[in-house]
């Protein structure tokens, strides 16, 4: 049958595609240009991806596999869908979640669309992750076997019928496996490095790249503690996120952490690591894989991507969500995506709103974390 | 395969690729030394100097060798422009020619063509500035196939002289250079079926261009550089076969035509420029990506364009297309069949099997995947 790969020019996805031509198919890679490098980057001078040396590793993979291979332009889209929103969230206070964004509005929907439009049956990614048929039909979205590279949190979104189409070869393996594949398979880029910084900061600073997308530097605003004293001013909300505890250019003696953000009056509020404890979160725009759910479930959930996970309750009407946990979380932080597991299973996943204060805080706290 | 790219690069005509291969297999030859081995190669560089001066109704002498079309046309802009002066150019040029421009610290002012491509001559005459020193403008469009009126612009804009990017039209339609009243004409090699990598400016004579790679006594010191030989030698053979080339050309239009027909049956497709090369088709599918098409056909073995291929690794909405009009989501649409004599009637029939049938599909997907999104 005839498939495309999404291929990056990483080992990844270039074991993806070696695997899928080992099986017999009719391979298709597919690279997407989702934005135009830096001369920094153009020059080697800065890792990142979408640069023209992983186009060129992309090409050659799809070279010595013998397989059809071609650029998809999704510059456009990736600036509306992830990079202006990724922005827009860190002046409002939020922390964002470009990955996931990415995966909802860029890479599947229109990947699918182009897989179809080639006459491919199915469309395949070098992620971490299972698909599976699902016991009572339809298909289970599962975590993939290697912890240290499950990547099923970013794929939450994905609904049934992505995933009657969508396959992840590699989420029965380990790192160090899909390494040793690429070696046996002969593949160029089997050591090349992995890239674990968002492709569009690939230096790590963020508050440049929110400043380059404003145009201006944000305004600055307060540093309050939580005891009502005003520490000092910050040079704009977009260099905060909550848990955050180094950069506060504050110095009182204590150790102080990221309590909350708040984007209409740039408030950034710092206390005790005790006061960034959370009992629950709120999140909307709730997605279940199967496509509906009940409305109360236990499981585990994982409020960011490399957070192991806690035990809770999540209670859903519409597409909102109350997340209970059974024992309080730190840095529960708007923006990021809540996902909701049983055993290795994704059931669903939403957009945390605001962090529930334990017991005994005060409502306002709760209030002030809503974006 | 099914090869519907020939403004691209033509098919290899036979002969001239044998030509150029028995060179390349043959014994060491400079056309610049004194011994027997350089006057042979010396021979065979004027002989195909002989056959393309033929080919283009110039003299010998008018015909320098180039690496292509690129190098030719950054030579004589830089033969006819000092840094800072004013050209006049088509919108629709080769991007070649305005990397030339660009190269050379030039004043441009890109004249507008209308919806279908063409180019009025008073336009051009009104952009005209008192120092401007060259205009531009193509004998035929690359992309659409558009012919443009070159006798009428210069002489209309004399004494400013003109340069004419003759690449698209060699082979294709009848062209005569001194007829032309143009001061600079390029052309390329590989358009009419030579080996890539050799070009040929013609400048009448009385007045020597100068060298744009300077440094040796080549082409009587007016380009540098050992000669290409094999690609000059198989140039030379391909420019002795323009006149059957040319003759093919109604048969290649009447292809074309067909072409144009049955894709005309096909809802949602719009044709891009009037009727101008015999071989160049222009159009779009409303609603779908010229790239997601181009893909589709290539998977089924049938080779087309999203435009020029020198913009294909690049993905920006082709400059010609907006320069039609076309907003840029509309220009992204944009791909282009360009036949050659090799082209058959069954290779057109296989083209219109196929092609309701992607465009179908990609309709289909493009429909989902706004559902979807």
């Amino acid at each position: 049958m005839r498939v495309v790969v999404a291929m990056s020019g990483g080992v990844d996805s270039s074991v993806a595609a070696a695997l899928m031509v080992e099986a017999g198919h009719e391979v298709v890679g597919l690279t997407m240009k989702l934005r135009d490098t830096t001369p920094e980057e153009r020059a080697g001078r800065a890792a990142s991806c979408c640069s023209p040396d992983d186009l060129r590793d992309a090409r050659g993979v799809c070279d010595a596999l013998g397989i059809a291979h071609y650029v998809v332009d999704y510059r456009d889209a990736f600036r509306a869908a992830v990079i202006e929103p990724f922005a827009a969230a860190y002046l409002a206070g939020r922390t964002p979640n470009p990955c996931v964004l990415c995966n909802d509005h860029v890479k599947f929907a229109p990947l699918l669309a182009r897989a179809e439009a080639l006459g491919a049956e199915r469309l395949i990614t070098g992620h971490y992750a299972r698909v599976e048929a699902a016991p009572g039909g339809g298909w289970a979205l599962r975590a993939g076997v290697d912890p240290a590279k499950d990547q099923s949190y970013f794929l939450f979104g994905l609904d049934q019928a992505a995933l009657a189409r969508v396959r992840f070869p590699l989420g029965g393996m380990s790192k160090d496996d899909v390494r040793a594949e690429a070696r046996r398979l002969g593949l160029p880029t089997w050591d090349k490095e992995d890239s674990e910084d968002i492709c569009f900061v690939p230096d790590g600073d963020y508050a440049r790249v929110v400043e380059q997308v404003a145009g201006a530097a944000p305004p600055p605003g307060p540093i309050v503690h939580t005891d009502g004293r005003t520490l000092g001013e910050h040079r704009g909300v977009h260099r905060f996120t909550v848990g955050q505890r180094k950069g506060l250019g504050v110095a009182t003696g204590e150790r102080l952490y990221v309590l909350s953000v708040d984007g209409p009056t740039r408030t950034v509020t710092v206390g005790a690591r005790d006061d960034l404890r959370a009992a629950g979160l709120w999140a909307s725009r709730w997605r279940w894989v199967a496509g509906q759910g009940p409305e109360v479930t236990r499981g585990r959930l994982r409020i960011r991507y490399r957070h192991a996970g806690t035990e809770g309750t999540v209670r859903v009407q519409g597409d909102a969500a109350r997340v209970d946990f059974d024992t309080p979380q730190v840095a529960v932080a708007p923006g990021q995506a809540v996902v909701l597991y049983a055993g290795d299973a994704v059931l669903g996943g939403g957009w945390i709103d605001a962090a529930v204060a334990p017991q005994g805080q005060a409502e306002q706290e709760v209030l002030r974390g809503r974006g | 395969m099914i090869y519907l790219d020939h403004n691209a690069t033509a098919a290899p005509l036979p002969e001239a690729a044998q030509a150029a291969a028995d060179w390349l297999a043959g014994p060491p030859a400079n056309p610049s030394s004194v011994h027997a081995a350089g006057r042979r190669a010396r021979a065979a560089v004027e002989r195909a100097r002989r056959a393309v001066a033929a080919a283009l109704g110039a003299a010998p002498g008018e015909i320098v060798f180039t690496s292509g079309a690129t190098e030719a046309l950054h030579q004589a802009v830089a033969d006819r422009v000092a840094p800072g002066q004013h050209v006049v150019a088509s919108a629709v040029e080769h991007p070649a020619l305005f990397g030339a421009l660009a190269r050379r610290g030039a004043r441009v002012t890109r004249v507008r063509v209308d919806g279908a491509g063409r180019l009025r001559v008073e336009d051009v005459v009104a952009a005209l500035e008192p120092d401007t020193a060259l205009v531009a403008v193509m004998a035929a469009q690359n992309e659409i196939g558009t012919l443009y009126p070159v006798r009428a612009v210069a002489a209309a804009v004399a004494p400013v002289p003109l340069l004419c990017d003759a690449v698209q039209a060699f082979g294709k339609v009848p062209l005569d250079v001194r007829a032309l009243g143009c001061a600079a004409a390029v052309v390329s090699g590989h358009k009419i079926g030579a080996p890539p990598g050799v070009g040929a400016l013609w400048t009448p004579a009385g007045r020597e261009p100068l060298p744009w790679l300077a440094g040796g006594p080549q082409e009587r010191g007016r380009r540098a550089g050992t000669e290409n030989v094999p690609a000059i030698v198989g140039f030379g053979v391909a420019a002795e076969h323009v006149a059957r080339r040319l003759a093919a050309m109604a048969g290649v239009a009447a292809r074309r035509d067909r072409l144009r027909a049955g894709l005309a049956a096909v809802p949602g497709v719009r044709f891009h420029g009037e009727p101008g090369l015999p071989n160049t088709l222009a159009f779009r599918v409303d609603g779908i990506s010229g790239e997601a098409l181009l893909q589709a056909l290539d998977l089924e073995g049938v080779c087309l364009s999203s435009g020029s291929a020198c913009s294909a690794g690049g993905l920006d909405p082709s400059p010609v297309l907006l320069a039609l009009g076309l907003d840029p989501a509309t220009a992204r649409g944009g791909l282009r069949a360009s036949l050659g004599p090799e082209t058959t009637d069954a290779d057109i029939a296989e083209v219109l099997l196929l092609f309701p049938r992607l465009v179908a599909r990609a309709r289909a997907a493009a429909e989902g995947g706004r559902a979807c999104a």
